[in-house]
């Protein structure tokens, strides 16, 4: 089959490779029909994220027909599914608190050291991520083996378009427990760094949980009028002093909450960042995390920080007593995908959440690598990309036209 | 694109503002030269210029001498310093531990003391939490047969009678070993022990203990393991294999155990990749 794999730092191609085959009776054997390159592809396809090996194929946001089934597998033939990218046994101590991104089973014991080593604790398994994940393939390929196929995939009823739900597989469960971990509360202000995907859907999940008013912070003009377009107030980084105009959009309080929506490789020319930036290309460091710091600067005393943004190891100046003294509190981790794959799909059937509106580019898989540089280099062009292995080289459609300047 | 030149822009700026602290700083130390230089010789400005750059570097250079020695001598005394007290900390006060816990995170002192009784023998452990009763594990276990299913090593159990088996062990190169072991304690739902008989190529001694964890939490079982330096080339081979990382064995066994108990299966990462020596349906690091 056709798929799509990493070589090494801004080097991932299309090439062939063997099927995937059933090898545990949980499993299932999935036909992709749409698969979209995540943010976090990027910290990957940068080489920031330490024991991704040549060879190993992406992608974590994935749906397709079932085409294959383990004895154990609850799936049936022909079904249309949505994978949660985080691989979760749904026995363990963890999944049966609903945290199954911190799930203890699904990560294998050979590659459970490594991560033990760093972080403490196993992680979790997630598809097409570094070996500390599992090692896993992922599912932008034609065809992917699904682990403990009973308990993450979720069943798509006949109708729905594979756009309205692919998101359900990261990006939209990730923003919306962006927005529930910042605990809002009636008339609050909620701040978020980022107006990629995540940071998109979780200017609408703010919303949808009760915030008075959402101030979302980018410098992509594009990114921008689509979070605009949600409802949010918008800052241009490069235009306005951040902290300033959230002071004063607040009258002098601070936003309640902040949401990172950046994570390890935060953009921009601050001095911190240059710093963090030439550290990492040293291998001296592993984050970038300014949104992050400007962020707790920027919280009002005694609110919310939470923080989806990816990280990988050991950050420097951070501002701990600034968090200490004002009292913060920081909520973290991977998305418990499998927690909120239900209800959301219920709030995409009833129009209450809208998912297309940021896909600017629905190509076929063969073009994969191309689309991984543009993803990169165009982020105000680029603002998500859907794959779909079964579409015609010639049939790509482009909807940046769609897209609404900005204001 | 505006955006990338204007990245740039301040890159540049930044440049350019440490390049101008830069020449600065070396013009600093350029008027007393120049003065020296204008005193001598005008028509062989070249040689004194050459003399002038010789004696600056000879001073910096015995500056930074002095600089670096003391630096020296601070980072070592500094150093002799914390590992004179990390080496105290080690020491630890001496007389029976007082720690509430197991024989096998002891470090410094009290793991000497520790080893002083075992004979100098290594013991490595671990515990893991699985979600079933103990009764359930405990029998899983006691049946021995099943160990090939989460241990790495283990090719074959083969029962003998009721508190003997044979363990056929993979050893470098395809080979395998034989280990034969019997039961020395058993209590039902809490504790089995084992211990390899005198002839088996390598020496071992293992302890599985099932104790119960907070309520709704399942058991804890904890997993000790005790080797001892082995007779004959294979067997010094295989105990080398196992011995460098027995913690390692120790904890991927436990971990294979407990998501077999947990979820029927032990996930494996066997996934396509564009590895040639790599097979879909095999497990790989």
């Amino acid at each position: 089959m056709k798929a799509l794999t990493w070589h090494g730092r801004h080097d991932v191609r299309v090439e062939r490779v063997p099927d995937p085959e059933i090898v545990n009776p949980r499993d299932a054997i999935l036909k992709v029909t749409s698969t979209a390159i995540c943010g976090s592809d990027l910290h990957l396809y940068d080489g920031y994220i330490p024991t991704l090996r040549a060879g190993d194929v992406l992608g974590h946001e994935f749906m397709g027909e079932v085409v294959e089934v383990g004895s154990k597998s609850t799936l049936k033939k022909g079904q249309r599914v949505v994978v949660p990218f985080t691989i979760a046994c749904g026995d363990c101590f963890f999944c049966k608190k609903t945290q199954f991104s911190a799930c203890d089973n699904g990560n294998p014991a050979e590659t459970s050291d490594a991560s033990e080593t760093m972080m403490g604790h196993p992680m979790g398994a997630a598809f097409g991520y570094a070996h500390l994940t599992g090692g896993y393939a992922g599912g932008q390929s034609e065809y992917v083996r699904v682990p403990f196929s009973d308990v993450g995939p979720i069943v798509i009823p006949d109708g729905m378009d594979d756009d309205k739900v692919l998101f359900l597989s990261d990006i939209l469960p990730t923003g919306w427990m962006a927005a529930e971990n910042a605990d809002i509360e009636e008339g609050d202000t909620v701040a978020v760094w980022g107006c990629g995907p995540v940071g998109l859907f979780a200017i609408q999940s703010a919303f949808k949980l009760g915030a008075h008013r959402v101030i979302a912070i980018d410098h992509y003009p594009r990114r921008l009028a689509l979070a605009k377009q949600m409802g949010a107030d918008i800052l241009d980084y490069r235009e306005v002093e951040v902290l300033e105009a959230l002071k004063e959009m607040t009258g002098g309080i601070g936003p309640d909450a902040v949401i990172d929506c950046v994570g390890m490789e935060s953009h921009g020319m601050a001095i911190d960042n240059i710093a963090d930036t030439v550290k990492a290309h040293l291998y001296l460091g592993t984050e970038r995390p300014h949104a992050l710091r400007q962020a707790i600067i920027a919280c009002r005393k005694g609110g919310r920080v939470s923080m989806p943004g990816v990280y990988g190891g050991f950050a420097d100046k951070f501002p701990l007593g600034q968090f200490m003294e004002k009292g913060l509190t920081l909520k973290t981790g991977q998305t418990h995908v499998q927690r909120y794959t239900k209800k959301l799909l219920g709030l995409i059937q009833e129009g209450e959440i809208d998912t297309t509106f940021m896909i600017s580019h629905r190509e076929p898989l063969s073009r994969a690598a191309e689309l991984y540089q543009k993803w990169h280099d165009e982020q105000d062009t680029y603002t998500k990309i859907v794959l779909k292995p079964g579409m015609d080289q010639t049939a790509s459609t482009s909807a940046t036209t769609r897209v609404a300047e900005p204001a | 694109m505006a955006h990338h030149k204007n990245e740039h822009d301040a890159v540049t700026d930044e440049v350019t503002r440490l390049n101008e602290r830069a020449v600065r700083d070396a013009e600093d130390h350029g008027p007393a030269r120049d003065n020296r230089r204008r005193v001598g010789q005008v028509d062989e400005s070249d040689r004194v210029r050459i003399q002038d750059d010789d004696e600056g570097h000879g001073q910096r250079g015995g500056n930074r001498t002095l600089i670096g020695l003391g630096l020296g001598l601070a980072t070592a005394g500094a150093a002799a310093f914390f590992f004179a007290r990390a080496k105290a900390e080690d020491q630890g006060r001496g007389g029976p531990k007082i720690s509430d816990a197991p024989d096998h995170v002891l470090r410094g002192q009290a793991l000497k003391n520790s080893r002083n009784q075992e004979d100098g023998r290594a013991l490595v452990g671990r515990t893991v939490t699985v979600g079933k009763p103990a009764s359930e594990l405990y029998q899983v276990w006691r049946s021995f047969e099943r160990f090939p299913e989460f241990m790495d090593n283990v090719r074959e159990i083969r029962k003998l009678d009721d508190k003997r088996s044979e363990w056929l062990i993979e050893a470098p190169g395809g080979a395998t070993v034989k280990v034969l072991t019997r039961i020395v304690e058993e209590v039902p739902g809490k504790t089995i022990a084992w211990v390899s008989e005198p002839d088996s190529q390598i020496e071992t001694e293992g302890r599985v203990e099932f104790a119960d964890a907070p309520p709704g939490r399942g058991t804890y079982v904890r997993l000790l393991i005790r080797y001892t330096p082995p007779a004959g080339t294979l067997g010094r081979m295989v105990a080398k294999v196992m011995q460098r990382e027995p913690q390692v064995q120790a904890r991927r066994d436990l971990r294979r155990f407990k998501q077999l108990m947990e979820t029927g299966e032990v996930p494996v990462n066997a996934s396509p990749s564009a590895r040639k020596s790599e097979s879909p349906t095999e497990a790989r690091i």
